[in-house]
């Protein structure tokens, strides 16, 4: 058999699918039992029951300043501010992206602006964002927005343009108006696109969150890695880390799923 | 009434000329065939009586009237591919322009109205053969499936012409040949006229009353560029054939095509294979 035609049962892909991630927890295992059997007050590697009293302490036991459970307070600040920008930023993407692959007028008017804007590096437009909108909730969501909201627009702009003309000509011949064939043909078609073009921004739109919390912020999940970061408070770092990828990684499932239930003609296709 | 008068009809792309002197006179009911070889522009002409493109030069003038500039319900069409909306079940392919000429800005119907147009949808449906696979996505229907769909959808508009472009080429012989006796009855039984682009000359012959050849008369390399292809052949077919009329010549004539071997454009022919 040739390597390319070898394919792993059920049981075995399972194996292969968790492996990667049981070496990794093994390798950090060792090292970490490693430094600590040398210095028992080794920072950098905590041990994982460690980790486990750092969890507990931030997730179940009420802070002794404020009186919040700090894991699940710094939670909620950073989604309410990641999917206030990502929802702006679909929103936006979705209507200016629709409108450019459909009407040649808005196309020749915003497509060059879009595709320059894309590639305005967000950070570094950061500073300018606290300078107009202050230190507040406003410039941390602008900067998910500003880092997202292009991309996805040229990407379902793109989308809208690929739908094979025969299909907009056919609709024509149906009787649609410019908007008819928008909200009936063009819309439902870009939908699914538009979830999955969500999911792929879903890492940079953490990325410019937490860039924005570290810099200035009061709570979220960034600000506390970049504060306990002074106390080389590992034990706290690490399962935030995890923590954060954890709910990206979920988000990305469910929105997945979402999609396959909505749009379950989508999937066929990819099938075909 | 459906009648098509193409007059003096030039087609160019930049110094390109694809297309001269076109004329022809298309009657109500007739189904004309446009043959011809690749790239000599029957498509391109196809497209202009859809609208789809203009004209450089000459008037196509329908029912007398000039043909607007841009599609419309009165032209239906079914293209060899995309021609049915991925995203809509069977029955929502169909339903789609009845929708879309009832209902303005939802372009949905609901209660009554939305029943009787699924009741006439479903017999469209049924009509093409398709009863049965209403709630089925297009991802899941045959090649001929998909365009039978595509030729209802057309239909529930009553289009007093439709126009096909080499939509039974990607069939194998034997749906081709099921799909030729339909197109026959639903000319018969409808007022439409139809203009069918196909490379198949059987196909041509078997279906059409008229079939019109695209050649180029100058093909030298150094006049590509500036002699289009013109109407070369008008062949109308004797004896007659007329929509509505059972044909008493040869009644054997008017039957399904029935494969006799393989032919050369058969996809299922491999081009080095023995003959």
């Amino acid at each position: 058999m040739r390597w390319i035609n070898t394919r792993p049962s059920r049981g075995a892909q399972l194996t292969l699918t968790l492996l990667p991630f049981v070496l990794l927890v093994a390798a950090y295992a060792t090292g970490s039992a490693a430094r600590l059997a040398e210095n028992a007050n080794d920072k950098l590697l905590p041990s994982l029951t460690g980790f486990a009293d750092a969890i507990n302490r931030l997730a179940f036991l009420p802070d002794a300043r404020t009186g919040d459970f700090l894991l699940w307070s710094d939670t909620a600040a950073s989604l309410v501010r990641l999917f206030a920008g990502l929802g702006i930023s679909t929103v936006t993407a979705l209507l200016i992206g629709m409108a450019i692959g459909l009407l040649p007028y808005l196309r020749a008017l915003l497509a060059p602006f879009v595709a320059v804007i894309s590639m305005v590096p967000p950070l570094a437009l950061l500073p300018i964002l606290f300078i107009v909108m202050g230190l507040g909730e406003a410039s941390k969501i602008a900067l998910i927005i500003i880092g997202v909201a292009p991309t996805m627009t040229r990407d379902l702009a793109l989308k809208a343009l690929e739908l094979p003309r025969e299909q907009i000509v056919k609709a024509e011949t149906l009787g649609g108006s410019s908007w008819q064939i928008a909200l009936r043909v063009v819309l439902p078609q870009i939908l699914p696109r538009l979830i999955t073009c969500v999911r792929l921004q879903l890492g940079p739109a953490w990325l410019f969150l937490i860039a924005a919390e570290a810099i200035s912020s009061d709570s979220g999940l960034g600000y506390r890695i970049f504060l306990v970061r002074r106390y080389l408070s590992m034990d706290i770092i690490f399962p935030y880390v995890v923590w954060i990828t954890l709910l990206a990684v979920l988000t990305n499932f469910i929105l997945d799923q979402i999609r396959i239930a909505v749009f379950p003609w989508s999937e066929l296709e990819k099938q075909g | 009434m459906s009648e098509l008068i193409i007059d003096n009809v030039w087609k160019e792309y930049g110094d390109q000329i694809v297309l001269e002197n076109v004329s022809l006179t298309v009657a109500s009911r007739a189904f004309v065939a446009l043959v011809g070889p690749s790239g000599c522009g029957k498509s391109t002409f196809l497209r202009m009586l859809l609208g789809q493109e203009r004209a450089t030069k000459g008037t196509i003038l329908i029912d007398g009237e000039p043909l607007p500039a841009e599609p419309g319900p009165d032209r239906g069409v079914v293209f060899q591919r995309y021609s049915v909306f991925p995203h809509l079940t069977v029955l929502g392919n169909v339903l789609l322009g009845k929708e879309l000429t009832a209902s303005k800005y939802k372009a949905k119907l609901f209660g009554a109205a939305r029943r009787a147009a699924i009741e006439e949808a479903r017999q469209i449906i049924a009509e093409v053969g398709l009863s049965g696979a209403e709630a089925k996505y297009p991802a899941q229907l045959s090649g001929g499936m998909q365009q039978r769909l595509a030729l209802a959808q057309a239909l529930i508009m009553k289009p007093k012409v439709l126009l096909l472009d080499e939509p039974f080429g990607a069939l194998d012989p034997g749906i081709r040949a099921e799909i030729h006796t339909l197109m026959k009855r639903l000319w018969n039984e409808t007022q439409m006229t139809v203009v069918m682009v196909t490379h198949d000359m059987r196909e041509a012959f078997t279906l059409a009353t008229r079939v019109v050849a695209f050649e180029r008369p100058r093909d030298r390399p150094e006049e590509k560029q500036r002699y289009g292809a013109t109407i070369t052949k008008d062949i109308a077919i004797w004896p007659p054939r007329r929509a509505g009329e059972p044909s008493h010549f040869s009644p054997d004539r008017d039957g399904p095509v029935v494969l006799q071997g393989l032919r050369r454009d058969d996809p299922s022919s491999s081009p080095s294979g023995d003959k």
